[in-house]
Formats: structure tokens, C-alpha cells, sequence
């Protein structure tokens, strides 16, 4: 239902919402300044905003020393790869969850939700050492794995929720018309879940983008994404206020994009589908 | 070919026992309909025939075939549910299809199953629409054709009609009734609506709390109610009951007369029980009387339209002797 709202009370929530994006939007747009700015410049007290000479050097400083086009392509395959393959398992077992469930599968949720609680260090030693048996140390595809693992809570949560507002008659009539289980899940349940799907898909790209703790630890020179690259340059660079924020920008720019084309499906994602 | 056979079949939701103890022979061809109270069973036993609940024992036979553990899909049933269930993101076209695509039928002969389908059930120029873009009718009729096209050994109907209005309601009972007489495929039929049961079909099953309390044509449960629930359940308005001293007289523990079953007079006759009339309600053809009839209650009967009654007239009721129904202290037909 509509409900009327004055004037006055719709002038003061934009004002207030321009405000708080501002103030939110604001490191960014330093950064992004900074990274046009010379070195001298970026720590010139008292600082100036706007790049007094624009220069597109630390740009490609920072890809002669560190290469961001591997630290970009290992980001975009560690993304879309723990997000697909996440999904792939995820949507079966919500599947399950939301349409045959059993007295448990509640607690079994909570139980998956609640090692998302748990702080990373605390399995730090043993994934470490079965990643350096299992020589998954510093490659794509073991960063991929535990990417996968660590949002799978995540996707299946979201997953159910969707799945929940289907209504179980529709499924139920596919199997009638002789659908087998695999049938059901692709001709019927995905394509009703789309927008969900969709959803669950953007957010953990974007969690597994910005994941910085298992990618800093478990990869050094071949397999790091662009939370290593950051890191490599925080560090030793840290003076270099100019080229940091080149690269953090080069860093965050694709994942800014793709939030900017999807921010529909985003906030559906992000309030677990509460907003329609 | 469809005959259902059912031995022993019992359901319990955890603890909750729904469906005690069910056996019942539906021949090939029949017309089913399965009647009874809210909450007796009535969807539960249907969707385990389906197989889209588990039996917790007991046998479901398909032509003489044991699938009690068979899944819904090797089942050959189809079904028609009350929410029609469409699926909304498939034209009406891919909807009446997805049941020959299940079956992996070639193109040509889909499309032209589709087309005779869509044809019969005046759906052709629908078939481009979403379901969201039909009417409950329309709706109503792609659920029937995609359950049709399969050419299934059996359909079952969950309350079909139950979210049309009236008139719609009375056209597409007529339309189901044809189908089956077009088809000649067995029908089982959920309804909770008598006339729905009386007029479709071949043989009612009338539930209970999961018991059947009785199962035979739509006459035989008029005429020989095999107890008070049968005799209350089928027939409208109600049948009247009378206990004690009344119902002794014709050696039974309770008495039962059909509104239908009276002679209203203004004045005393032999053996008439006096009554004073409460409400009128009055139909046009039929008129219901509700009238208070001394320490028996209220009684329900019917007459022509043609003398009108009002409230406080004083009224005679003569039960016609020959239809009155007796009943034993359990209930039990005598
Ligand atoms: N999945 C379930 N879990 C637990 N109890 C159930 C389940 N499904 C049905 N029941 C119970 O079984 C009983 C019979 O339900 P059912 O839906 O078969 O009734 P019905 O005769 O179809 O009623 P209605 O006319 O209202 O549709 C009810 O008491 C219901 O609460
Ligand atoms: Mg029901």
C-alpha cells in the first residue's frame, strides 16, 4: 500500500540520503583524485582536491611493478568460479531444504550460518597445512575451492529464502507432467528463481572479490588477486600515497561497474528478497 | 486403462495418523469423487495416489501394478490442482507442451497434440499469453489441457473450481463431465461441494476423519446412507434428526427425514408434529422453512414456491413414513 507522504518529510529524506551516500562515497572519490595526482601533490598540506597536473603515471607504474592485468584475471576467475561453482552445489541443496525438508534441516541451517561467525584465523593452521599437502598453495583453483566453501553459507541462505516463495503446487504439478528431479530444478525451478539466482550470483561475486584474508595468506607471486595486489603495495609503498591509490582504484573499478549495471538485483540481494 | 486398487492404505504425519486404515477398487473408466468435511483426508488420500505424498504402509495398485514407491513422474497420472499451478514464466503453448517435452515426443507431433488440445478447450488464441495474462477460467482450462494432452491413465482434480465464481463453476463442471464422457479415462474428483459430488459422478467415496464412511452412486448414498454421517453429509439442505422417545417409536436410537421427505399442512394431522416457522427463506422454485418444532428443535423443509409462509405462522409437518431413515446408538443404518 501507498502511503502519502508530505512534502517537507520527502525533501528531508533525500537531503538526508544524498548526505549519507556522500559521506559514504567519499575515501572513493579521494582515491580516485589522489590517483591523478603526482606524489608530491597527494601528501601536499594542505591538500589540494582537484589534481593541480593530471597524470596518468602511477598508473603504469603500478602495472610495471606488479603486474594488475595476473592480479586481475586471477580476481575474475576466483570470483565467477567459487560463485558458479557455489551455485552449482547450492541450488540442489536448497532444493532440498526448502522443498523436502525434514525436522532438522532448520538447525542445519543455522549450523552453516554460524561458522560464518567463526573468525578465519581460527582454521588458519589447518587449511593451511591440508593446502600445503594437497599442493593447492598458491594456485587458482585452490584460492577458487576455499572461496567456495567459505560462501556457500551465504549462497544456500539465499538460495532458500527465494526458493521458499515458490510455490511448492508448481513443482509438485512437473512432477506430475513426468518431470524427473533433474527436469523439475532446470525447466521449472530456476527459470521461476531467476531474479534470485541473480541475485545470490552478484552478491558473492562481489564477497569473493573483495575476500582478502585466505587470498593474502594462502597465495603468494602466481595465483594472488587483486586484495594481494593492494596489500603488496600498502606495505613496503605506503609512502606512495599517489600509486596506491592508482592501485586501489584499478582494484575496485570492475567490481564498481558491475554493481553500477546490477543495482537492482543487488539490494534485492542484499535484503535477502525482503524488497520486492 | 486405469483402474486404482488401494489395500490398507494408511498415512501418519509424524504422529498425526490423517489416514487410519483405506482400502477401495476404482474401475477403469470411472468418475470418483471424493467428499467430506475440511481436514478428513481428502487431498492427503488423493496426492498419495499421485505419489506426491509417501504411504506409511499399506499397497496403491495402477492397473494391477504395484507403485507404491514409485515417484509422481513414472506414475502416468495427471493432475489438476486447485491453484491451477501453471507454470508462469512458459506461454500457455509451452505449458500444455511441457508434459510431451517431459515425455520427449518429437516437435511435429507436440505441436500438433498442443493445437488439437488448445482447440477443443477454446484456448488457440491464448497461446501466446503468460498465465498470469488469462482469467481464473482460462487458467482453469491450460491446467486441463496440459493435464489432457498426456492422455494419462487417470486424472486426478483437487477442488478445480473452487476459486470461480458461481456461474463459471456450473459451465466448467458441465465441461469436466463431457471431457469424461469424450475421454472415458478414469477421474478422481476432491470436492467439498455435494452437487459437485452428485452430479459428476459415477461412485463417491464419503470421508471421514481418513475413514471411509461409505462408497457407491450418487443414489445409493441418497437412498441408503449406510450411517447418520452419510445421510447428514449428502443431500441439501440437510436431513433432520430425531433421538429419544420419538425415534423409539420406530424402534431406532435416532430417526432421519429429508427436508424433502415432509407434507406441511396449517392444519393438525395424524402423527404430524406441530411447529411454529422461524425463517422463510424463499428460492423462487424451492422455499426452505426453518421451523421450530417443540423439544425436537429446528427442522428444515422444503416446499414448493408456491404458498408463502411468514414468521410465527403455525405449521404441521406429516415425516412421509416410508422414507424415514433409522439409525442404531452407534449411528449404523438399520
Ligand atoms: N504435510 C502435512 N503435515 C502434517 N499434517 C498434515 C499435512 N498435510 C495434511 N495434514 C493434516 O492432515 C489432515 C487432512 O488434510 P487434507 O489436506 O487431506 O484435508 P482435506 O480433506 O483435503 O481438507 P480440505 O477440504 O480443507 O482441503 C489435516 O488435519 C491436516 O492438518
Ligand atoms: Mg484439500
Amino acid at each position: 500500500m501507498a502511503r502519502k507522504v508530505s512534502t517537507q518529510t520527502r525533501i528531508g529524506f533525500t537531503i538526508g540520503a544524498w548526505v549519507v551516500a556522500l559521506l559514504l562515497f567519499s575515501p572513493i572519490l579521494w582515491t580516485a583524485l589522489t590517483a591523478f595526482k603526482t606524489e608530491a601533490e597527494a601528501i601536499a598540506s594542505p591538500p589540494t582536491f582537484w589534481p593541480q597536473t593530471f597524470t596518468l603515471e602511477n598508473f603504469s607504474a603500478v602495472q610495471e611493478r606488479s603486474d594488475y592485468v595476473k592480479h586481475a584475471i586471477n580476481s575474475i576467475i576466483v570470483a565467477l568460479g567459487s560463485t558458479l561453482l557455489g551455485l552449482a552445489i547450492g541450488i540442489p541443496a536448497a532444493w532440498a531444504m526448502a522443498f523436502a525438508p525434514t525436522k532438522r534441516t532448520k538447525d542445519v541451517l543455522m549450523w552453516m550460518l554460524s561458522t560464518k561467525m567463526m573468525p578465519a584465523v581460527g582454521v588458519l593452521i589447518p587449511i593451511y597445512l591440508i593446502f600445503r599437502d594437497l599442493r593447492l598453495l598458491d594456485t587458482v583453483h585452490g584460492l577458487t575451492i576455499i572461496m567456495t566453501l567459505i560462501n556457500l553459507p551465504i549462497i544456500i541462505w539465499m538460495l532458500y529464502t527465494y526458493f521458499k516463495e515458490i510455490p511448492v503446487d508448481i513443482l509438485e504439478a512437473a512432477r506430475m507432467d513426468g518431470a524427473e528431479l533433474w527436469n523439475e530444478i532446470v525447466h521449472v525451478l530456476v527459470p521461476m528463481a531467476i531474479p534470485g539466482i541473480a541475485s545470490t550470483l552478484l552478491l558473492n561475486v562481489i564477497l569473493a572479490w573483495n575476500e582478502a584474508f585466505w587470498s593474502i595468506t594462502l597465495t603468494s607471486g602466481r595465483a594472488g588477486t587483486l586484495t594481494a595486489f593492494i596489500s603488496s603495495f600498502s606495505s613496503p609503498q605506503g609512502l606512495f600515497l599517489a600509486k596506491l591509490s592508482a592501485a586501489s582504484l584499478l582494484a575496485i573499478a570492475p567490481i564498481l561497474l558491475m554493481g553500477w549495471f546490477s543495482q537492482k538485483q543487488l539490494v534485492r540481494g542484499l535484503t535477502f528478497g525482503a524488497v520486492k | 486403462m486405469g483402474s486404482i486398487s488401494l489395500e490398507h492404505v494408511n498415512k501418519s504425519f509424524g504422529d498425526v495418523q490423517v489416514i487410519p486404515d483405506i482400502s477401495l477398487d476404482i474401475k477403469d473408466g470411472e468418475f470418483v469423487v471424493f467428499v467430506g468435511p475440511s481436514g478428513c483426508g481428502k487431498s492427503t488420500l488423493l496426492r498419495l495416489i499421485a505419489g506426491l505424498e509417501d504411504t506409511s504402509s499399506g499397497t496403491i495398485l495402477l492397473d494391477g501394478v504395484d507403485m507404491t514407491d514409485a515417484p509422481p513422474a513414472r506414475r502416468g497420472l495427471a493432475m489438476v490442482f486447485q491453484s491451477y499451478a501453471l507454470y508462469p514464466h512458459m506461454s500457455v503453448r509451452d505449458n500444455i507442451a511441457f508434459p510431451l517435452k517431459m515425455a520427449k515426443l518429437p516437435k511435429e507431433v507436440i505441436d500438433q497434440k498442443v493445437d488439437y488440445a488448445a482447440r477443443t478447450l477454446n484456448l488457440s488464441s491464448y497461446l501466446d499469453r503468460r498465465p498470469r495474462a488469462l482469467s481464473g477460467g482460462q487458467r482453469q482450462r491450460v491446467a486441463i489441457g496440459r493435464a489432457i494432452v498426456r492422455e494419462p491413465k487417470a486424472f486426478l482434480f483437487d477442488e478445480p473450481l473452487s476459486n470461480l465464481d458461481a456461474a463459471l463453476r456450473v459451465n466448467m463442471r458441465l465441461e469436466i463431465t463431457e471431457l469424461h464422457q469424450q475421454l472415458k479415462t478414469t477421474m478422481i474428483y476432491v470436492t467439498h461441494d455435494q452437487v459437485e459430488a452428485m452430479t459428476m459422478a459415477d461412485r463417491i467415496v464419503v470421508l471421514n476423519a481418513g475413514n471411509v464412511e461409505q462408497f457407491g452412486s450418487p443414489l445409493d448414498l441418497y437412498k441408503k446412507p449406510a450411517n447418520r454421517f452419510v445421510a447428514g453429509f449428502i443431500g441439501s439442505p440437510r436431513m433432520n434428526f430425531v433421538d429419544g422417545a420419538e425415534a423409539a417409536k420406530y424402534d431406532a436410537h435416532s430417526i432421519g427425514v429429508r427436508p424433502e421427505h415432509f407434507v406441511l399442512t396449517r392444519i393438525p394431522a395424524p402423527g404430524s408434529w406441530e411447529g411454529v416457522v422461524s425463517v422463510a427463506e424463499q428460492l423462487g422454485s424451492d422455499t426452505f422453512l426453518h421451523v421450530q418444532v417443540g423439544e425436537f428443535g429446528l427442522m428444515t423443509i422444503r416446499t414448493d414456491g408456491e404458498e408463502t409462509f411468514s414468521h410465527g405462522d403455525d405449521v404441521y409437518l406429516t415425516p412421509d413414513a416410508t422414507r424415514i431413515y433409522r439409525f442404531d446408538a452407534d449411528g449404523k443404518a438399520l
